[in-house]
Order: C-alpha cells, then sequence, then structure tokens
C-alpha cells in the first residue's frame, strides 16, 4: 500500500495524527505464535494516531486505521510476524489447477464478535461492497484483479453490475474467484486487510458499525472515543491460533511523537512504535534497552520526473547515475537515523528473505557512494538539468533531516554548496497532488511500504507502465512484459527471477534511485514484554504480555 | 446602551463573513484533499469523483461557500474523511481548549499583574530590573522551545508534573502547558502593569490617598490597582481569544486535543470544513471578547457611558 | 491640573463617550497589547507636551520640539546607547557576515554532526555537521531582513490605513476597521500554515509578505487612535481655519504628531515577527533551505536539544539578544518620548 508509506513516513513523525500508511496485511496475531494462554493480565496502553478514513477494511490504506483493522479482523491468510512467511488463517485451503480460477474453502466454525458466523458469503460480500465504486472505497483497485471488475468500477460513468462477476458462492463454506489474469502468488496477497470477511450488521446498519467496527478477530473494541481513544478486549470466541496473551489493548491518540515519546519515558504509556527521529540516539538509554529495531517491508527511494523532457535523455540518465552515487547511504543511515535504516542496493526489501526475492547487490555500482565518478557522470552528462537540483518532500512528515543530509552528500560530491536544496513543500496532500498530476520538475522523495510480503508488490505498482505508484513516469516494455510472465509462472523460483531480471533494468533506467531499508522501530515501558513488530512495522499486540 | 450593542452585533457580521470566506478560499487553494486520501497511490478516477461530489468539491468555489454558510445556519458544520461531523470534534475540542485556556488566563493574571505591580512600584530597584529582563527572555524565546525544554525537565526528568495532558485533563496536567502558553502573555501583562503602576502611582488620587493617611496597603490595592487594571483589563480581554487560536503548538507538544490539534489536522488534511469550522467559533468568540471588553469598561470605569 | 480633566484627556475613551463614531471602536483604538498600550499613553502624553513648550518660550529659550527632546534624552541613556551599539552590530554582522568567519555555512561534513566545540569550530556543529558558528553569523541576515522589512511595511500599510481611517473618520474609517477585524480575527499561526502552504516559493519576501498582510491591522489601530487624538488638538482646527488643504493638514500637521506611539509599538512588534519566524519554521512553513535563518536552525534543534544543546543554544541565544536589542531600544525611545517620565 502506497498510500500508506508515505504517508506515514510523511507525518508521523511530524503529526502523530495523519496519513500514516499502514501497514495493512498483518493480521495482528502473528500466525506463528501458539495458540497459547487466553487473554488475562493487564492492559496494555499504545501509541495511536487518529486514523484518517472511517474503519471500513476496504477503506483504510494508511497504519492507524490498519492497526486496528488488524487486531479486530483476521482474514482468509496472515503473515508470519517474524518470517513474513503467508499462512492459511480462516482459509481452509485456496487452491487452483490454472492459477486464475481459484476455489476458497473456510474452516468452520468461525465467528463475528456479534455472534454471527462466518461463511462464504461474508467474504463475497465484503469484496463486493469494497470493489463497487459508489462505495467510495480507496482500496477498491486492490479487487481489480477479479472478473468483473470493469462492471462494478467502470473508468467513467455508474456501474453496470453490482456485484463481482468472478465471485461464486458454493456452500456455507467454500467459494470461487475468477481472476482476469494468470497470478500464481494472489494467495499470497490475501493477508491485505482489504480482503477481511463483514458481518451481516455491516450491510444492514452502516451508520451503528462505523461507531463500533465488527470482526472475527483476536480482540473486539469494547469502547471507542473518536480522537482520542480506543479501548480493545481479547474476543472470547476467537477461533484463531493467534489468541492475545493480555487484557486487552488501549490505543491513545498522541498529536505529537515528541508527546508520546515524552509520556513513553514518564511511564504514562507503554508500547511506542511512532518514535521520532530525535529519540533514536537516546532511546536505548532512555529505557534501558527495551527497545526494537527490527527491518519492515519498506523501501525510500528518490523518483524522477522521467515526464519532463530534460530529465529523460541519455545525458540526464548518467546525471541520475552520478547522483545515486553522490548519496553517503552509510553515514546518513547511521547519523541521520542512528541504525535504524540500511543502506538499499536493490528495489525491495530484506524482510523478503533471499527466498522471496530479496537480493542484495542489485543495483550495484548505482548504490556504491563513489564521489570522483559521481561528479564525473554528472559533468559528462551536461550538468544537473534546469541547473540546481531541488528534492521535493512534505513538510509535515519528518524528512527535512534526511533530505538535507542527502543534499549536503551531493553538494560534498560535486564541490558545489548550492548545487542540491531540499524543496519543502506544506502538505503532503499537496505535495501529491504535484506528484499525481505529474507537475514535478525536480526529483521527489518517494517511499514504499508493501502490502503483502511479495515482489510483486514491490515492483509492479511501481515501476510498471501507467501502473497506480509509478510516479517517475517510468516505462519500459521490456520490463512489463517480465513482471507479465513472472506473474504467470507457477515455478516460484523462476517467477523471482523474472522479477528480478526486470530489476535489473531498473539498475540501468534508474528512474527512482534506492535509498535505504526502513525499519521498524518500537519503544516499551517496564510494564510490558514480548514486544515485537510484524514486517509492517506494527507491533505485535495480542503477544504483548504484562508483568 | 442596548442600541450600542447592537450596533456592535451588526457590525459583526460583515467580519464574520470576510473572514470565514478568506479562510474557506485560502483552504480551497492548498489543493484538491481527494487524492491525498489515496496516499502514495494514483487515486481511482470513479472513486475519487464520487468522494469529491460527497463533499462537493466539484462545485465551483463561490458555491461551496454558499452551500457551507446555508448548512451552518442550520447547525451543519459538515463531516470530516473520517466520517466524524466537525459539531462533534468541536464539542470535544474547545472544552479541552477553554480549561487550557483558563488555566493558563489565571496563571496570566496573577504572575503578570503581580510582578508588573511589584516592578512598577519600585521603579528601578532591582527586583524592576529582574522582572524586565525576564520578561525580555520570554518575550524572544519561540513557544515551542520553552515547551520541550519545561516537557524534558519538568516532566520527563524530574517528574514534578505529567508530562503530558491526553485525554483526561486534569488541573495538575495542565499546569504545565498553561505556564508555556501564557508566558509570553504573562510578560506583556507584567510590562503593561508596570508602565501604568508606575504612571499612576504619581497621580494626584494617589497622593491625596497617601495624604489623608490611609495605611499603605490600601493605597496600593484599592487606588492605585484598581484605577491602573483598566488597560490591563483590555488586554486580557483580548488576549482571551488568542490565547484559544495560539494553542496549536502548545496542545501540539503536550498531546492537548483541542482546538489547535484539530486546525493542524483540518489543514495537514486538507479538510475545509473542520478549518473553517472552528475558526468560525474562534471568530466568534474574538469578536464577543472585545465587545465584552468594551462593556466592561463602562463598569470599570463610571465615567464612560455608551449611548 | 486638576485630576478629573487630567482622567479626560488620558483617556481616549472619555472623549469617545460623546462621540458615536468612536464608541464602537473603542476596543480597536486600545489595543490588545503592551506595545500599543504604551503608545496610548504616549497619544494622552503628546497632549501635555503642548505646554512645556509654551513656558519654555517664556522663558526665551528657544523651543525644542518632541523630537529634539527625546533625542537630548535619548543620547544619555545607557540602555538607548547599547542597544544602539548592539543593533549596528546585528546590522553590519547581516550585511557583511564574511567579516565575522570565514567558514562556509552551507558547507556541512555529516560525520562531525552535533560535535562539540573544536579548534577553528567555536560553537561546535549542528545535526547535519555544519559549523554551528558560521550558520548563527549568516542567520542574522534573513532574521534580521525578516524582522525589518516585515515591521516597516507593517507600519506603512498601517500607518497609511491606520492614518486614513482616523483622519477620515465616516465610512471610510468603518470600512477600514472592518477589514482590519477580518485580518485580526484570524489566528496568526493558523493564517501561516494555511497562507504559506499555499504559495510555493518559500523566499524571505513572501514571509515578509505574509508577516504584513496579518500584521498591519495592529499598526493601523494605534494609528488611528494617534490620528484622532491629534486631530482634535488646537493647532490643526487652527491650521484648518487658515484653509489648509486635507492632504497638507494630514502630512504637515497631524502625522508628526502621531508617529511617535508607532514607532514604539513598531519597535517591539519587530522583536516578535523574529520570534514569528522561528515559530513558522517549526511548524514546516517558514523560510527553506538554502537561506540560512536562526529560526531554522532554533526549530530543528529544538527537538534534539538535549543530545546537543548547543545546536540550540547559539541560534536561540543570538535571536534573543536582537529582539532584546530592539525591544530596549523601543523602551528608550518610549521613556524618551514620554515627558512624564523625565
Amino acid at each position: 500500500m502506497p498510500a500508506a508509506t508515505r504517508a506515514r513516513w510523511a507525518v508521523v513523525v511530524a503529526t502523530s495524527v495523519v496519513l500514516v500508511a499502514t501497514g495493512c496485511g498483518s493480521s495482528g496475531g502473528g500466525g506463528g505464535s501458539s495458540g497459547a494462554s487466553g487473554g488475562t493480565g493487564g492492559i496494555v496502553t499504545a501509541w495511536w494516531g487518529d486514523p484518517q478514513n472511517p474503519l471500513e477494511p476496504a477503506n483504510t490504506n494508511e497504519v492507524n486505521g490498519g492497526a486496528v483493522i488488524d487486531m479486530i479482523f483476521t482474514g482468509l491468510v496472515q503473515y508470519d510476524p517474524k518470517t513474513s512467511e503467508p499462512s492459511n488463517a480462516n482459509a481452509e485451503s485456496i487452491t487452483s489447477d490454472d492459477q486464475q480460477n481459484w476455489t476458497v474453502k473456510l474452516k468452520p466454525g468461525w465467528k463475528f464478535s456479534d455472534g454471527t458466523t462466518v461463511t462464504a458469503k461474508s467474504y463475497v460480500d465484503a469484496w463486493n461492497y469494497g470493489a463497487l465504486s459508489t462505495n467510495k472505497q480507496l482500496n477498491s483497485s486492490f479487487f481489480s484483479y477479479i472478473q468483473g471488475y470493469d462492471q462494478v468500477a467502470p473508468a467513467s460513468g455508474n456501474p453496470t453490475a453490482q456485484t463481482l462477476s468472478g465471485l461464486k458462492v458454493v456452500d456455507d463454506n467454500t467459494f470461487t474467484v475468477a481472476l482476469t489474469q494468470k497470478f500464481s502468488t494472489w494467495p499470497a496477497t490475501l493477508g491485505y486487510s482489504a480482503f477481511v470477511p463483514l458481518p451481516a450488521s455491516f450491510f444492514s446498519d452502516h451508520a451503528a458499525y462505523l461507531n463500533k467496527p465488527i470482526g472475527n478477530g483476536p480482540y473486539e473494541i469494547s469502547s471507542w472515543t473518536k480522537s482520542a481513544k480506543m479501548e480493545l478486549r481479547p474476543f472470547t470466541g476467537y477461533a484463531g491460533s493467534d489468541k492475545p496473551k493480555n487484557g486487552g489493548i488501549d490505543l491513545k491518540v498522541y498529536t505529537d511523537t515528541n508527546a508520546a515519546y515524552a509520556d513513553l519515558q514518564a511511564g504514562n504509556l507503554d508500547v511506542d512504535n511512532g518514535l521520532p527521529n530525535s529519540a533514536l540516539k537516546t532511546v536505548e538509554t532512555d529505557l534501558n534497552g527495551r527497545f526494537l529495531n527490527t527491518p519492515a517491508g519498506i523501501i525510500q527511494t528518490i523518483s524522477f520526473p522521467l515526464y519532463q523532457a530534460n530529465w529523460n535523455t541519455p545525458n540526464a540518465q548518467k546525471v541520475r547515475l552520478g547522483l545515486a552515487m553522490a548519496i553517503d547511504r552509510n553515514t546518513i543511515t547511521k547519523v541521520v537515523f542512528n541504525n535504524t535504516r540500511t543502506p538499499a542496493s536493490d528495489w525491495t526489501s530484506p524482510v523478503l528473505g533471499a527466498a522471496g526475492g530479496f537480493k542484495e547487490g542489485i543495483c550495484g555500482q548505482a548504490c556504491t557512494y563513489n564521489p570522483t565518478m559521481a561528479k564525473q557522470l554528472v559533468q559528462e552528462g551536461g550538468g544537473i538539468p534546469g541547473g540546481q537540483l531541488t528534492i521535493s518532500y512534505n513538510a509535515d512528515g519528518p524528512h527535512k533531516e534526511w533530505v538535507d543530509a542527502v543534499c549536503n552528500s551531493i553538494n560534498n560530491a560535486l564541490g558545489n554548496t548550492s548545487a542540491c536544496v531540499g524543496n519543502p513543500i506544506g502538505t503532503f496532500a499537496d505535495f501529491r497532488n504535484q506528484v499525481t498530476s505529474k507537475k514535478m520538475t525536480g526529483p521527489f522523495r518517494t517511499g514504499w511500504q508493501m502490502d503483502y510480503p511479495l515482489i510483486q508488490n514491490f515492483l509492479q505498482p511501481v515501476y510498471t507502465t501507467g501502473a497506480s505508484s509509478n510516479d517517475s513516469g517510468y516505462s519500459n516494455p521490456q520490463f512489463d512484459s517480465l513482471v507479465n510472465q513472472a506473474n504467470a509462472n507457477p515455478d516460484k523460483s523462476g517467477a523471482i527471477s523474472q522479477f528480478q531480471d526486470g530489476e535489473k533494468l531498473l539498475a540501468t533506467d534508474l528512474p527512482a534511485i534506492p535509498l535505504w531499508y526502513q525499519n521498524g522501530t518500537v519503544g516499551w515501558s517496564d510494564r510490558v514484554t514480548n514486544v515485537l513488530l510484524n514486517p509492517f512495522s506494527v507491533p505485535v499486540y495480542d503477544q504483548i504480555t504484562v508483568k | 446602551m442596548g442600541r450600542y450593542v447592537i450596533r456592535r452585533l451588526l457590525q459583526m457580521i460583515p467580519v464574520f463573513l470576510g473572514s470565514t470566506f478568506l479562510i474557506f478560499v485560502m483552504v480551497h487553494a492548498l489543493g484538491d484533499p481527494v487524492n491525498a486520501l489515496f496516499g502514495d497511490r494514483a487515486p481511482d478516477p470513479v472513486v475519487a469523483a464520487q468522494i469529491r461530489k460527497q463533499y462537493n468539491l466539484d462545485e465551483p468555489l463561490w458555491l461551496q461557500y454558499l452551500i457551507y454558510m446555508g448548512n451552518l445556519f442550520r447547525w451543519d458544520f459538515g463531516t470530516t474523511f473520517n466520517g466524524q461531523s466537525v459539531t462533534s470534534l468541536l464539542a470535544t475540542a474547545y472544552p479541552a481548549t477553554i480549561k487550557l485556556t483558563a488555566v493558563a488566563f489565571t496563571i496570566e493574571v496573577i504572575f503578570g499583574v503581580g510582578f508588573g505591580l511589584i516592578s512598577g512600584l519600585r521603579r528601578g530597584g532591582w527586583s524592576d530590573n529582574t522582572v524586565l529582563i525576564f520578561t525580555l527572555i520570554v518575550i524572544s524565546i519561540p513557544t515551542f522551545v520553552t515547551g520541550y525544554v519545561l516537557q524534558y525537565l519538568v516532566g520527563v526528568q524530574w517528574g514534578i508534573l505529567p508530562a503530558t495532558a491526553g485525554e483526561d485533563l486534569t488541573l495538575e496536567s495542565l499546569l504545565l502547558p498553561g505556564i508555556v502558553l501564557a508566558s509570553v502573555s504573562l510578560a506583556y501583562v507584567a510590562r503593561l502593569t508596570r508602565t501604568t503602576v508606575a504612571e499612576n502611582s504619581r497621580a494626584d488620587f494617589v497622593r491625596t490617598a497617601v495624604a489623608k493617611g490611609l495605611p499603605r496597603r490600601r493605597v496600593v490595592l484599592n487606588h492605585l490597582l484598581r484605577n491602573s487594571l483598566i488597560p490591563v483589563v483590555t488586554f486580557l480581554g483580548a488576549d482571551l481569544g488568542a490565547l484559544m487560536g495560539g494553542a496549536l503548538v502548545t496542545e501540539r507538544i503536550f498531546n492537548i486535543h483541542g482546538v489547535g490539534f484539530y486546525l493542524y489536522q483540518g489543514i495537514v488534511r486538507q479538510n475545509t470544513a473542520t478549518v473553517v469550522g472552528f475558526v468560525t467559533i474562534l471568530i466568534i468568540i474574538y469578536l464577543a471578547a472585545n465587545l465584552l471588553v468594551d462593556l466592561l469598561y463602562a463598569v470599570l470605569d463610571p465615567r464612560i457611558r455608551y449611548a | 491640573m486638576p485630576d478629573q480633566e487630567k482622567y479626560n484627556k488620558a483617556d481616549p475613551l472619555a472623549d469617545a463617550g460623546t462621540e458615536e463614531e468612536e464608541i464602537q471602536s473603542a476596543v480597536e483604538s486600545r489595543t490588545f497589547d503592551l506595545g500599543t498600550m504604551e503608545a496610548q499613553t504616549l497619544i494622552k502624553n503628546e497632549r501635555l507636551d503642548d505646554e512645556p513648550e509654551v513656558a519654555a518660550a517664556d522663558d526665551r529659550v528657544k523651543p525644542r520640539s518632541l523630537w529634539q527632546d527625546a533625542w537630548r534624552d535619548l543620547r544619555r541613556n545607557p540602555i538607548f546607547i547599547i542597544s544602539g551599539l548592539l543593533i549596528i552590530f546585528l546590522v553590519v554582522m547581516a550585511i557583511w557576515p564574511g567579516l565575522f568567519t570565514s567558514t562556509d555555512p552551507l558547507k556541512c561534513d555529516l560525520s562531525k554532526a552535533q560535535q562539540g566545540s573544536e579548534s577553528g569550530h567555536p560553537f561546535g556543529f549542528d545535526g547535519q555537521g555544519c559549523d554551528v558558528y558560521a550558520r548563527t553569523v549568516y542567520g542574522a541576515r534573513a532574521s534580521i531582513t525578516v524582522g525589518v522589512c516585515a515591521t516597516v511595511g507593517a507600519a506603512l500599510v498601517g500607518t497609511t490605513l491606520g492614518g486614513l481611517a482616523g483622519f477620515l473618520g465616516g465610512w471610510s474609517d468603518s470600512v477600514i476597521s472592518r477589514v482590519a477585524d477580518i485580518f485580526f480575527g484570524i489566528p496568526i499561526l493558523l493564517g501561516g500554515l494555511v497562507f504559506l502552504s499555499v504559495i510555493p516559493s518559500r523566499s524571505i519576501w513572501i514571509v515578509v509578505a505574509f508577516i504584513v498582510v496579518l500584521g498591519w491591522p495592529q499598526i493601523a489601530r494605534i494609528g488611528r487612535g494617534a490620528v484622532i487624538t491629534a486631530k482634535q488638538q488646537d493647532y490643526v482646527t487652527a491650521a484648518r481655519a487658515l484653509g489648509a488643504s486635507n492632504s497638507r493638514l494630514m502630512l504637515r500637521h497631524i502625522l508628526p504628531n502621531a508617529v511617535a506611539p508607532i514607532i514604539v509599538v513598531a519597535t517591539i512588534a519587530l522583536g516578535t515577527y523574529i520570534a514569528l519566524e522561528a515559530t513558522l519554521s517549526f511548524l514546516g512553513v517558514g523560510l527553506k533551505p538554502p537561506t540560512v535563518s536562526w529560526g531554522i536552525d532554533i526549530s530543528s534543534a529544538s527537538a534534539t536539544f538535549r543530545n546537543a544543546p548547543h545546536m540550540l543554544l547559539y541560534p536561540a541565544g543570538a535571536l534573543s539578544i536582537t529582539v532584546l536589542a530592539f525591544i530596549m531600544l523601543g523602551d528608550a525611545v518610549r521613556d524618551a518620548l514620554d515627558p512624564k517620565l523625565r
């Protein structure tokens, strides 16, 4: 979920309030945890921001709403909090003979917290609702692989059908899905929060539902004071394996990450995964080591506006390479981020693991700091298009520090203190408007937080022609066809090597420079133990225990 | 008196319309808020169009303003993107901000007037100079610096007061943000009181009182201070509105979910309804405070009469 | 002078009580901040001033104007001398920063980030590894430019509009006063967030323009009050009776007598404008690099002051000294213009 990513990093620190993108897919519990003790014990208070949208699963694309959706829902699939390996949760099996027509069987006996049963209809209705354009769901495009999406969400005008023709209920615990194309890893995408089931009350009394959403997950909402606090308590009828090990979670909305950190130090907050950059230097000693810094499925990049003629020439390509080499990633991740970022050398994330497609060094020399060669390349390429490099970012997020550091690094390499300058844009909304309307004249900040742990998610939505998050306007038919072949390839390792071949094209074309892989960070009070982060950098709430 | 009040109220109407329109236009000029809802993903044009329609964003600006004002008179302030009505936000935010303002205001009055009185009575003495330097330093340091430093030292390091206020606002938790919010105005009040006290202490009515043999305490409190308070009250009255609107930074640092917090969030999410709704109430409070101060004048100074 | 009469003179409102047009603006002519308040006392004291001048003439001493008096007073006031010297020093630093340091404020070495002072770098390094001393010296230009230009701009606009409102009275007064109310009603930080987010360019002049737009009503109110007071004085009536034109009345007779309170308020406002620039930077809508300013440095250092207090201390110190210097100057000028305090 791209949106989530940027937004998240943009805003979180700055305001804690806003658009943070979410780690969507993880179901709050770790799949791996054995269903041990029931929900006894104390209450954990945790940092939270006000969700940007109403809490409908298909309408939640940022981290604050996503955290709650993950806690109160468990979908067909969930991801292991440590290895990000997908495993069946509510699904008994998801099978296909041709990689295109899938049959989903549910585990029987699962219930929503209002007592109703989870059936195949709960899923089909929920997905139909999410896809229908008149329902204004922000994640509707996640259903675009399913047949009939063109009718429920036509490119213009009103929908000509109310339901997806590709979804069919077979019996209470079985439904079939017909996709528009072969997609061998489709089941692994189903841990994303848009794919969860919805109870009948969602449709019968929508307004009441929005005040107190009901799900089938490990927690249920016991009270919600909007913009202030949400109290979640274990759902005793939960049928999944990841049963909560605490007495509940109280999410507290903070106006500012610094305020949350002050509360954490003062002992008024138990779990804080919104640590401000300024705290990273001292967090280890402040909290006596009660701090976790672990890889997350987030990569930060700088994208170039290839739709501008002067950035889309062979010479400009040399300049892009030169700029990529002028960035001292090691020093910046160490000094500015205190090792909560790892210098990037491909376009994916280490949380995928080597088997999942992560491969160090695909980026090659472009991601290796070499100021001398950088200067030479920029000169050979005729200098920076437009004379001065401006790196745009949204000022309501925590980006100023690293953008300034990147610019200083480029300036030092080029020997010119005014070669590069940061260009803050007031709000995230304004920034995204300029990016999506292709009005950028220089490079700009981009980031990607995965929706589900697949290499496909790092490449297809961002770099294929016309893709939803292809902000640089990159278009390479060879890359597009490699991605299509990989999607249709039933052999996992074969598909991954095709994706990696695609990445090699990115290394020469450089539509975006990889900067660093972002880690998730969390600090906690001495009241609680066993605080983990999942690959979406969201705490694994159900595993937290209170002393 | 009644005629005067009515006239003043009528004059508020154009000011009110002008301010709200100005804010409306400025927030609108920030650009389209809908794209940002999709985060990093390019918006789905169909869904985006539906959302724009829901919030009337597809209408021309003047019509949007008219629709908004029309709804306003039916006490409908609109909704935020996450489906909360702005009236419900107003209902949570204003009590919080009013509590904070009350604490800050009390601090401002007690210490501002106190310091000013001490300083004005001993013009040129060491206490006067101390107060002068102290107030100058307070005026010259931006609020966010004072806020962060005090929060860390008092709230975290020494643990004397709560570091943040949060949801349940207690007097104790509001003390620190109150001090920070009051600090600059406090300095102004102290300087203002000092000036008027110094001036009035040479006035004939004070000399007369002293000559009559009244005890010093009575002279200072009943004659000097009372007469010196008129300009201070003017300042305080107008400052009340400024405190509420100016809490943007303080509320953010101390996690108070008040007017400043929602205004900031409204701007970042470019939600016109939130921003204009909150500013509307702020402007009403500001205008009412102005009127109140003018009326208060007549009470404090019997020689002033409003026809 | 009998107590009652003096009081009446001292209080513009007392006069206002008899005149409709002025009642409605009681709040406007009194003001909402210290500057204005102090200016009010000046306005009333100016009237008292007429008398000593007459007395001086009797003694066959060459009459001195208010300004000559003030200047004589100022020259002997240590506060004025200290603040004046400080301001001269700061202005020199703003114009020729190269005199004070040879280090480039934009030349930064990240590996030295947040380190303390070392030889050649007396103030240490900031979070980007830039030299704090060089940035403090170079930051003076932007900060003082914002302060001075915004003040001059607000004073010009405010005096013109406020003066016209006070001089013309009637409906033009109402219109100008209500427009001023509109701008005054918008909280300044909120206005800054929205206004400066809208405008893509974030040059010094945009920030200055913003402060002028939201700052002029304050000066206009004082200007208006001062002009109304001056307008009612005998010498103006006399000049009018002699057939002086409106513009001549305004420029020759009224304005010079109304300008003192404006100067006082302006010097205090100047200090607050410099601090405002820092707060705007804190909110992410202030000046932007490669401009070097104290506000930018203070806002980026404020969250890390625990780890590296020197990053915050030096630019904040420079800012405080500058604000102090201008407020002290304002104080001294105020005292000099106030005959009662002699």
